[in-house]
Formats: structure tokens, C-alpha cells, sequence
């Protein structure tokens, strides 16, 4: 398998800054309309993080209107101009996928104190 | 067609030119060497014999010896005909390597599938079985009937039945190049490509 990531890894981004799930992030992301472009940011929780190398995506989850909504990003995908961490979350899982049947006050997530 | 000999890698993903990943297949192709050359006068077609991944003279067989012996050629593990209808100016002892193709070409793969053991209908010819209630008796997954009675008094050939499936010739037309890696002489192709890792499969070009 490492011939895959070694022929792969020119594709990889390195500028992206460092989250776990449970952060509070902003994707900046390209949107492509017939010939028009345009910079949409993605404000919500990182529930998850899987996949390495190229294949490495994150699905970050907002409440948008009262309907909640979820995306999946790839990690190194090209469209991501941008991603900024807006606040850091305190978790004790790796999948935070139990913030789909909670709501109000239980689905908070705490936050990380840095000292 | 020409083509190459490679070896399957294994699958992967990569971001094409629009920014979108796309699911591929890396594959090692060639370098591979002409071993001889077969022409209209004195075959009757044209065609070359490529080498792939040469080895030790110990490694050879006593048949196959006099085979590169006869040819001159440096010892291969493995050896492929592939006719040729045009670029009829390939030289004996040429190399060949992924360079002969280019990023967004329809090529054709073929390999040797899966084995896939010993199957019944519904996995190996698409059947679709019977219903799992209503009564059905002990026959969820059988081929139903096989023929007539009487007349003809036999199962016609050629009647799709159980059997093995699997570790058979297949060929794949129309796969998109998706990156050529000339460095490491890898060729990248959208979608999957028929074996299991490390299995030997022939890229032609089509034309």
C-alpha cells in the first residue's frame, strides 16, 4: 500500500490547522455554478474523522434553521480554500454521532479550557 | 493494439483536475521490453512478444531458456503477444512504459477475475431466487425449474445451474486514465479493474 500513498502524496494539504472532533470549525469551500464561483463557509461541530492519507474526510454537522445538516468533506480535497477553528471542544468520544438523537441542553459540547 | 504487461496494486482515491475525487485503480505497468517481433512475411500477422519483470537466468525454466536464448533477450517472468495494427515500427529489445499513455485516454484492461468458489444461481447468474414467506418450502435460493418433461426428456445445454465462478478472463473496455506517474511508472485508471492484488493484467490502448 505505500507505493498508493507515496504516488499520492503531492495531492496532500499541510496548511490546513489542527481539530478534533468536538471543535467548532469553519470550512471555507468553493462552490462551482455553471461557470460562476463563489466561497460558501460551513459553521457546525466535527462529529467525525475517518479515512487516511488522500481518503481522510471529516463530516461536520450544524443546526441549520431547525433542521440539522450534515457534510462530509474530503480532507485534502482542493475546493477547501480555508478551514478555521472557531472553538475547541471538550469530548470523550471519537464519534460524536450520539448528537443525533439529543437535543437542546444534552446536545452541547463543552469547552476546552487552554491554559 | 499495443499495450503493457502490469501488476494490479490495489485501489485508492485521488482528486482529479476539477477538484473531485474520483475512486481508481493504481496499477504497475511495464517497463517492458520487446522480446521479438512477428511480421506479415514471415507469420502471416503482425505482432510483438513483451517481457515483463526480468529475473535471474536460474529462475528459467530449460524451455523457456531456449525460447530467450533464440531471441537473445534478457530472462522474464512473464510473456504476452499483443498484435499490432499500427505503430508497426516497434524494434526488438524496444522499451515500453507508461508513457504511452496520456491522462483522459479510454483504455482496456484485461485481467483474471476473483475466484469466487463454488456458487449457486442467485450470486452467480443473477436469479432471483423465492420469496423468504407466502409458504414457500425449503427453496429460498434454487434455480426453480430446469426444463420440460417428456420432450425433451433432457436439461438443454448450457442451462445456467451451480457451479464454479470466478478465475475467469475478463476484460474491461473504456476506462479513464486518470494519472500517469511516470517516476514510479504507475498508471492510475477510474474504477475497478478485474484480480486481486498483485494479479497480472494487460493495458491496451484502444484504437
Amino acid at each position: 500500500m505505500n507505493i498508493i500513498h507515496e504516488a499520492t502524496a503531492d495531492q496532500l494539504q499541510t496548511e490546513h490547522p489542527e481539530f478534533r472532533v468536538g471543535d467548532t470549525i469553519k470550512v471555507h469551500y468553493l462552490i462551482k455554478e455553471g461557470a460562476k464561483e463563489r466561497i460558501q463557509v460551513f459553521q457546525g461541530i466535527v462529529i467525525q474523522r475517518r479515512g487516511e492519507k488522500i481518503s481522510h474526510t471529516f463530516t461536520v454537522r450544524k443546526i441549520s434553521g431547525g433542521i440539522a445538516v450534515e457534510r462530509i468533506f474530503p480532507f485534502h480535497s482542493p475546493h477547501i480554500s480555508k478551514i478555521e477553528v472557531v472553538r475547541m471542544g471538550r469530548v470523550r468520544r471519537a464519534k460524536l454521532f450520539y448528537l443525533r438523537r439529543v437535543k437542546g441542553k444534552a446536545a452541547r459540547v463543552k469547552e476546552k479550557k487552554r491554559y | 493494439m499495443v499495450g503493457l504487461i502490469g501488476k494490479k496494486i490495489g485501489m485508492s482515491q485521488v482528486f482529479d483536475k476539477h477538484g473531485n475525487l474520483v475512486p481508481v485503480t493504481v496499477i504497475q505497468a511495464g517497463p517492458c521490453w520487446v522480446v521479438f517481433r512477428k511480421t506479415v512475411a514471415r507469420d502471416g500477422y503482425d505482432a510483438m512478444q513483451l517481457g515483463f519483470e526480468k529475473i535471474e537466468e536460474k529462475r528459467v525454466n530449460k524451455p523457456m531458456l531456449g525460447h530467450f536464448k533464440k531471441h537473445k533477450s534478457p530472462y522474464y517472468r512473464y510473456l504476452k503477444e499483443f498484435r499490432l495494427t499500427i505503430y508497426k515500427d516497434i524494434q526488438e529489445d524496444e522499451e515500453l512504459n507508461v508513457t504511452m499513455f496520456q491522462e483522459d485516454e479510454l483504455i482496456k484492461i484485461t485481467g483474471t477475475s476473483k475466484g469466487k468458489g463454488f456458487q449457486g444461481v442467485m450470486r452467480r447468474h443473477g436469479f432471483h431466487g423465492f420469496k423468504a414467506t407466502h409458504g414457500v418450502h425449503e427453496s429460498y435460493r434454487g434455480p426453480g425449474s430446469i426444463g420440460q418433461c417428456a420432450t425433451p426428456s433432457r436439461v438443454f445445454k448450457g442451462k445456467k445451474l451451480p457451479g464454479h465462478m470466478g478465475v475467469a478472463k475478463v476484460s474491461i473496455k473504456n476506462l479513464k486514465v486518470i494519472r500517469v506517474d511516470q517516476e514510479r511508472g504507475l498508471l492510475m485508471v477510474k474504477g475497478a479493474v478485474p484480480g486481486h492484488r498483485n494479479s497480472i493484467v494487460y493495458i491496451r490502448k484502444e484504437l
